[in-house]
């Protein structure tokens, strides 16, 4: 390391002296060799400090995962893996099976990607390959923008825009053209997945666009270039020379939003309605993983009922471990190389 | 983009067909419809927020205590009081070790241990925040036998120390190596370096990522639900339940009162407010140079 190859030079180390010539050496050479003498300790403690804090890190993981499998134990024992294949939630008799809301977590998820991943991929688009120079500083924040607002926020505006809006409009409308497919049934409820699903949509379109932004511009610039040059439109360009090349990182700003999707919490809480059932029908009110774990944890007696709790959120901790690895790789396949982007 | 198209055009050998420059304009058109559509609900929430909250927002909303429920008037100043007091139990359990853990990857974690801690900080930082609470209701309320602030003030902290990490890390690496060696070469020992000469000159962007981690805790409400519960009168003891603005805008908006609704808005301004403030400060502070030394 170049700090250390320089650090070295500076210290004066243990020399044989003969005693007379200590006493004839000057005091300010005396000096610095205590101070730096004296540093030996504190660097190394500095050091130890530090680590400590990035140790802190490890430890938090590990203790989460403790945590989640030691009070989980009760449950695993008393269903195994048919706790995630049963769909009886049952806390009076004690019997309890997940299967609604995976299946909840799952639908409402992938209903946001259906949703969101166009939306984002053609924000990002616009922004990095289309928009004028000075209007893409600004777009960029306003969409990141949306990803600050608290969850909370985005359940409190579904609750009393979104939702209304989706019952008096959109449903009946959906019902009425679509209702043949069988996942527009049921009375117009404005609550359910549906509310769920485009909620969630619009939380992860903010993450998406960002890495869709990020790698993009990681693509060199020689590529859209070239086939410019080569008599294709702005489109084809697009087409062939960026969103090509991006693609694995586009894949892997996709995962990443489905991994926020599979995790959020509060927003889609307050909108699915919050039955533990399985419906085909998008109007159909449903259960998420982390909605049951928000609604019922607080409330859970028995010691069965919270380690069922808690096994579903260890099931979605894995999970989102899971899609968070793969995202993050995918990520890094196209923007390795091109230097870090602060923020 | 759009010059060099037209002059790509003009140059070829034949005049692009009529189909494909269709196709271009139809995507752009497309693009444009998505900046639209995303557009849309931000600009939706935030005037239909600003609309309900400033008429909702009165001198009691931030002089009282909630009201029983049922009963007009109140207000939610335990709440953001409760909000800040949490806030600063997560800051101060959770910007140390998070600078700290920085500090260590920047400075020695170029290394297999170091990508290990790395690694850990991503995963930590993708844990869904209603994992957080389970762990720390295990860790803390079971320990201490009741709901208390500083159940969620480890919570939060637990969801800002990875976020502060990575900043951090990222922004001492920013510092040139010249700086540090003009440090040692004055004889300066390693840890005051880091300390006074890296970090200082980091300082701005340290405090960025200090402020993401913040704004990205400051509205959580999943894992302050079985932490902090809420609480309808103020509270400063650190072993008890603790009102929060989130989790008061959460059970207000699921109530059945108008007025309880009217202040839900009220607060999820004030809430807005806090953590739209932090991010533009962010803007404003990185909009002037990471590098301020």
């Amino acid at each position: 390391m170049a700090n250390r190859a320089l650090g070295a030079p500076q210290l004066p180390g243990p020399q044989p002296v003969a005693k007379q010539e200590v006493a004839a050496r000057s005091q300010s050479a005396t000096e610095s060799l205590v101070k730096v003498g004296g540093s030996e300790i504190p660097d190394a403690l500095f050091r130890y400090a530090m680590m400590a804090c990035g140790l802190c890190v490890l430890a938090l993981v590990g203790l989460i995962i403790y945590e989640l499998i030691t009070r989980s134990n009760l449950s695993w024992h008393a269903f195994g893996i048919k706790f995630f294949f049963q769909s009886d939630w049952d806390p009076v008799n004690d019997q309890y099976g997940a299967l609604p809301f995976v299946y909840g977590t799952i639908v409402s998820s992938i209903l946001a990607l259906i949703i969101a991943v166009p939306l984002a991929v053609g924000v990002a688009v616009f922004i990095t390959e289309m928009a004028p120079e000075w209007l893409r500083g600004p777009l960029a924040f306003t969409t990141e923008l949306l990803a600050a607002i608290p969850s909370v926020i985005y359940g409190l505006w579904a609750v009393f825009v979104l939702v209304p809006v989706l019952r008096n409009y959109v449903e009946p409308w959906l019902h009425k053209y679509w209702g043949w497919s069988g996942l527009f049934e049921g009375p117009p409820l404005g609550i359910g997945m549906l509310a769920a699903g485009l909620i969630l949509a619009v939380m992860i379109v903010p993450i998406i666009s960002a890495i869709t932004r990020e790698v993009m511009t990681a693509v060199p610039q020689q590529q859209r270039e070239a086939v410019l040059a080569l008599g294709a439109t702005r489109w084809e360009m697009i087409r062939t020379g960026v969103l090509r090349n991006a693609r694995a990182g586009i894949m892997g700003g996709i995962i990443l939003g489905l991994g926020r999707a599979l995790g959020e919490t509060m927003a889609v809480t307050m909108v699915i309605g919050n039955r533990p059932e399985v419906a085909k029908s998008l109007f159909a009110p449903g259960y998420t993983m982390a909605s049951v774990i928000a609604n019922e944890f607080s409330e859970a007696t028995g010691d069965v009922y919270l380690s069922a709790l808690v096994e579903v959120g260890l099931a979605l901790f894995l999970v989102t471990l899971i899609v968070n690895v793969v995202a993050q790789f995918l990520v890094w396949t196209v923007t390795r190389g091109t230097p870090a982007r602060a923020n | 983009m759009a010059s060099s198209t037209s002059f790509a055009s003009d140059f070829a050998a034949a005049p692009i067909s009529l189909s494909r420059r269709f196709m271009d304009r139809l995507v752009t058109a497309a693009a444009v419809l998505a900046v639209v559509l995303v557009l849309a609900p931000l600009a939706g929430i935030f005037g239909y927020l600003v609309y309900m909250g400033i008429g909702s927002l009165n001198f009691a909303f931030f002089t009282h205590i909630p009201a029983p429920p049922g009963e007009i008037g109140g207000g939610m100043a335990n709440a953001i009081a409760g909000t800040v007091y949490i806030l600063s139990i997560a800051s101060v359990a959770g910007v140390p070790i998070g600078i700290g853990a920085g500090i260590f990857l920047a400075e020695y974690g170029r290394n297999k241990f170091g990508d290990v801690v790395r690694f850990t900080a991503d995963v930590l930082n993708g844990v869904p925040s209603i994992v957080i609470g389970i762990v720390a209701y295990g860790i803390v309320v079971l320990t201490q036998g009741h709901f208390s602030a500083l159940a969620g003030g480890v919570a939060l902290a637990m969801m800002m120390i990875p976020t502060i990490t990575r900043t951090t890390e990222e922004m001492l690496l920013l510092v040139p190596n010249v700086v540090k060696e003009a440090a040692y070469g004055l004889g300066v020992s390693r840890w005051r370096t880091t300390l006074s000469i890296t970090l200082r000159t980091a300082t701005s962007g340290v405090i960025t990522g200090v402020m993401l981690a913040f704004a990205r805790v400051a509205g959580e409400t999943a894992p302050l639900l079985f932490t902090t519960l809420g609480n309808s009168y103020w509270n400063w003891k650190i072993n008890q339940p603790t009102a929060a603005l989130s989790l008061q805008i959460y059970t207000y908006a699921l109530s059945p009162f108008d007025d309880w609704h009217r202040q839900a808005w009220a607060g999820s301004l004030i809430l807005i407010i806090l953590i739209v403030g932090a991010v533009t400060a962010v803007r404003i502070v990185s909009s002037r140079g990471m590098m301020k030394g």
